[in-house]
């Protein structure tokens, strides 16, 4: 029983169902778990074991009652820009350090609703601004396959959390890449499904028209089970979508014979390194084996632009979302310097670290009078063109396949003092983002020991068919819930 | 102003910014009647900024703002949509506005109004949908003297409405008279209280001197801190004389932001333009934009009442004088009560609208004034004053002691008719009654007697008003004078 960490959720729930053990054994065991590694992953900013225990109380009682859902008394990770009542959430930030928000953000709700376990609030990079949590004001998560790689970012912690065991499956937020990148480096399932799909209220803001959160989990299935459970309408978020809800799970365990699989060139670029090529080459070779027909010839010429785009887009809706952060209302308040405005700046000056000060100046920068045509509203015009480029793909083809990072995880230091290279990290997962289109990483084998991901990117509110194909790519590969050791 | 004038031509545009009626906040559930409630009660995450809320718009506002620019004649713009104003302030609470910046929803639309008995036409340039800021309040410590601000967020996040007018005003009066019309029509439209002195009706001022005859604008000044209609007028009145001294000294107006101080009568400089903030407007990513359709805008028009224009006039086709007419449209109440009054009373309609207008103009009129109250608290309804306009006319009551009837009405709320027969109010035309009132009168006005036996007809007036005296205005004068001459032979 003392292994029960190693389950998926789905396995635990049927562990749960037929009484194997409880969810509050189930929840100490990952307990335990996080008291043994955490120390060396630091996957969380908060542990949450009160709360824990007593929804674990709760989880079984429901199934008791009869009314437990598949995520019932299933430990999860929240990242922690993601809103909790009563519990501190920092968004990895100084700046809110003590902040413990009145109020619940939507997905949290659901996962209440649903009777999940929250063991604690994911690290990640300050205000999701990164992708290597080593932005994080709270200290860099550490990859569970090798502790002095980072684990990507910003879900960082989400991602190291579930690839360590420290929970079941995650939550974590997708802005450029910012889900997917980590679950790739960490090994693990992640989705960030269609912008609108899972609202927003509660989130805290990043680039609100990119920003959509997600799960990440040890298999497909996990994944689809968190997706169905956060998804939907929300009348508190004017930007999610009332389309009709799927039931993603009616689309595992799909025959993919002739799915029409488009691999855009443009992904297969210097900086891509040989073994992560390699891995993709043969995934290309599962999904041919699968009875896919694969076009290597699909090009979007505008790829390119997309990092240009984003770092435009971004920053600036950053540059006013983070407008709110003056020590005057709630968390750190530096009041030592005389009047309101040099109060304020020294909040901020010291509250930010160097990269939210960055993108704030970018953003702020993108915005300004006589500079505002030439950028942010050039960076919307090409996001169309990024968009209609992505559409006319979709006439021919059922999802779009290529790799999630260009790399495998790298070494704790390696980039952050280098913003432009850390910014290419998430080059293959901006268009998607950009386009706000619904994409999964999938894991698809190791290079140098380290895990490679897939990137499936379907078409908007399309998430059955990247579900398909990513279930049937993960049972072909024989590749699912494969944890490190530690 | 006299200087003024034979050099000058002062150029005037008006920005307003107005607070609408919803019951709840611009983009949350807070309601958004927080008058007389204790600071920091009507709030909640969303108009808190706090981290990771999202803003829902409030349809009842969208309504308010498209009846809005109908009545003054705007186009609703097909697409709309709402931006960000980027600016630091501690009253604003997620450090941006959400307003709108090139997309308003109403656009080019006019207002006439009406000086020394000209019309002018005076363009609306837009009117934008906006959300209002919290409210600092200043203090000093009685103590330390030393400064601090509380923030009262109640008023954080409720629906603004913001009025531009082109610059199409040329005195301080036309401005004083487009805000009388202005506040006149969101009045009668229902969508605000419009009340300068509450705050809830905000005006900022561009003025600029030109030489008479040239087109180009001058350097405009923006006169900020105005609280009511008179500090308006007398800012406007201010700057004119000043601009003007500097302009004919040889000098220039530098583009700036003044303050009026209502306590010194001036204007004081509080910003130039270098330091002007920019704003950084872009598209607010938190809400969808908003798509006018032809039906939706015809239902809106459909919902709008009568407007004070157009009522003026058919008033005074009903044979009101035009003065008349316009005291009655001033508010909508009035002119709805004097119509109640009118139909209540079902004679010929002209005959029906001048009754109505004297007793809505004079004794309800007089009523108003003394209590300060409005049209909205008179105690008597419209049919009930129709009751006692209809006895006065039948001459069930003469109008003296249809003013004390309608004196009591106000105060007891009985009706008319039970009031006169309950109280002896009702008009006495029996000799027999009055014969011992006109005796009375004869026996104590020897000198009027004795006139009236030298031949003098007016002595029979007097006489009159004293036995009329004698009955508090009851009895029927007519018959008195029939008896008095009876009597005196």
């Amino acid at each position: 029983m003392s292994d029960l960490w190693r389950l998926t959720a789905h396995e635990a729930h049927e562990g749960l169902r037929s009484k194997q053990f409880t969810a509050v054994e189930l929840t100490e065991s990952v307990l335990a778990r996080m008291e043994a590694v955490e120390p060396r992953v630091h996957a969380y900013i908060t542990t949450t074991a009160e709360v824990a225990l007593e929804q674990a109380h709760q989880a079984d009682a429901r199934f008791a009652a009869g009314t437990a859902t598949p995520l019932t008394g299933v430990p999860v990770a929240v990242k922690d820009l993601i809103v909790t009542a009563g519990v501190r959430t920092t968004a990895g930030s100084r700046i809110l350090e003590n902040f413990i928000p009145p109020y619940d953000s939507h997905v949290y709700e659901q996962l209440l609703r649903a009777g999940a376990v929250m063991v604690g609030k994911a690290n990640m990079d300050e205000f999701a601004m990164g992708s290597s949590t080593e932005h994080s004001a709270f200290g860099p998560s550490h990859n569970p396959w090798n502790l002095s790689l980072v684990p990507g970012g910003s879900s960082g912690g989400s991602a190291a959390a579930v690839a360590a065991g420290e929970c079941l499956v995650a939550l974590g937020s997708d802005t450029g890449g910012s889900i997917r990148q980590p679950a790739a480096l960490c090994g693990v399932v992640g989705m960030d499904p269609t912008y609108g799909r899972v609202s927003r209220f509660g989130i805290i803001a990043f680039g609100s028209s990119l920003d959509q959160v997600g799960p990440i989990g040890r298999d497909v299935e996990d994944v689809v089970t968190m997706a169905d459970c956060i998804s939907g309408h929300d009348p508190r978020d004017s930007t999610s979508n009332p389309e009709p809800l799927p039931d993603l799970r009616h689309y595992l365990g799909r025959d993919i014979k002739g799915l029409r699989i488009g691999v855009p060139k443009e992904y297969f670029i210097a900086g891509m390194e040989e073994g992560v090529k390699a891995r993709i080459e043969e995934a290309l070779a599962v999904f041919e084996g699968l009875g896919c027909i694969v076009d290597r010839d699909l090009s979007l010429p505008s790829t390119e632009h997309a990092l240009a785009v984003y770092y435009l887009i971004a920053p600036s809706e950053a540059s006013a979302n983070l407008a709110r952060y003056d020590g005057v209302k709630y968390g750190y308040s530096d009041r030592s310097h005389g009047t309101m405005w040099e109060n304020m700046e020294h909040t901020r000056a010291g509250g930010f670290g160097a990269e939210v000060k960055r993108r704030i100046m970018l953003g702020t920068y993108a915005l300004s009078a006589g500079y505002y045509d030439a950028y942010y509203l050039k960076a919307q015009k090409v996001r169309t063109v990024i968009n209609q480029e992505f559409q006319e793909a979709f006439g021919r083809y059922d999802v779009l396949v290529t790799p999630t990072s260009p790399t495998v995880a790298f070494p704790i230091g390696a980039k952050v003092d280098d913003p432009y290279a850390m910014y290419l990290n998430d080059i293959y997962t901006l268009p998607a983002s950009v386009a706000g289109l619904p994409s999964i990483s999938v894991p698809c084998g190791l290079s140098e020991g380290l895990p490679v991901g897939l990137q499936i990117i379907g078409n908007f509110f399309d998430e059955p068919r990247i579900v398909m194909a990513a279930h049937a790519f993960e049972r072909a590969l024989g590749w699912a819930n494969r944890l490190p050791e530690l | 102003m006299v200087a003024v004038a034979t050099d000058f031509e002062t150029v005037i545009g008006l920005e307003v910014h107005c607070q609408l009626v919803t019951k709840s906040k611009m983009f949350c559930g807070c309601s958004a009647d927080y008058s007389g409630a204790e600071p920091n009660t009507h709030v909640c995450p969303v108009c808190l900024g706090m981290p990771g809320v999202l803003p829902v718009i409030n349809e009842q506002a969208i309504a308010f703002i498209v009846k809005t620019g109908l009545a003054l004649n705007c186009e609703i713009s097909p697409f709309s949509k709402f931006d960000r104003k980027n600016y630091p302030y501690p009253d604003l609470m997620k450090g941006y506005q959400i307003s709108q910046y090139d997309l308003p929803v109403c656009h080019d639309g006019w207002l006439d109004i009406e000086v020394d008995g000209a019309t002018r036409r005076i363009g609306i340039t837009r009117v934008h949908m906006e959300e209002d800021t919290a409210r600092l309040l200043h203090r000093t410590d009685p103590v330390t003297g030393e400064g601090y601000s509380l923030l009262d967020v109640n008023r954080s996040g409720t629906p603004l409405m913001e009025i531009v007018s082109e610059p199409d005003m040329r005195t301080p009066a036309e401005a004083r008279e487009y805000l009388v019309r202005l506040r006149q029509i969101l009045r009668y439209i229902g969508v605000s209280e419009a009340n300068m002195e509450d705050g809830n009706f905000r005006c900022d001022a561009n003025i600029s001197l030109r030489p008479r005859g040239i087109t180009a604008f001058g350097s405009k000044v923006e006169v900020k801190n105005m609280n009511s209609f008179r500090a308006v007028h007398d800012a406007l009145v201010f700057e004119q004389k000043r601009q003007a001294a500097i302009l004919d000294a040889g000098g220039s107006i530098p583009q700036q932001t003044r303050g009026w101080v209502d306590e010194r009568g001036e204007t004081v400089s509080q910003r130039s333009k270098e330091s002007a903030h920019d704003y950084r407007y872009f598209p607010e990513p938190d809400l969808p934009s908003l798509r006018f359709a032809p039906e939706y805008v015809a239902e809106q028009r459909a919902l709008l009442p009568e407007l004070p224009d157009a009522r003026r006039r058919r008033f005074a086709s009903l044979g009101l004088s035009e003065a008349e007419a316009a005291t009655l449209t001033e508010s909508r109440d009035r002119a709805d009560y004097f119509e109640d009054v009118s139909r209540a009373l079902a004679l010929d309609p002209q005959r029906s609208a001048k009754l109505a207008a004297n007793w809505v103009l004079g004794e309800v009129g007089r009523w108003s004034n003394t209590t300060g109250k409005e049209l909205a608290a008179f105690p008597v309804t419209a049919e009930a004053l129709a009751g006692l306009i209809r006895m006065v006319e039948d001459g069930k009551v003469t109008s003296a002691v249809g003013k004390e009837v309608f004196e009591e009405m106000v105060a007891s709320g009985r009706a008319a008719q039970e009031i006169v027969e309950s109280g002896g109010m009702g008009q006495i035309s029996g000799s027999d009654e009055l014969r011992d009132v006109v005796r009375k009168v004869i026996a104590a006005n020897d000198k009027a007697v004795d006139d009236y036996r030298a031949g003098k007809e007016a002595a029979v007036k007097f006489l009159t008003g004293q036995a009329m005296r004698e009955t508090r205005g009851r009895a029927n004068p007519q018959v008195i004078q029939d008896l008095l001459k009876q009597e005196l032979g």
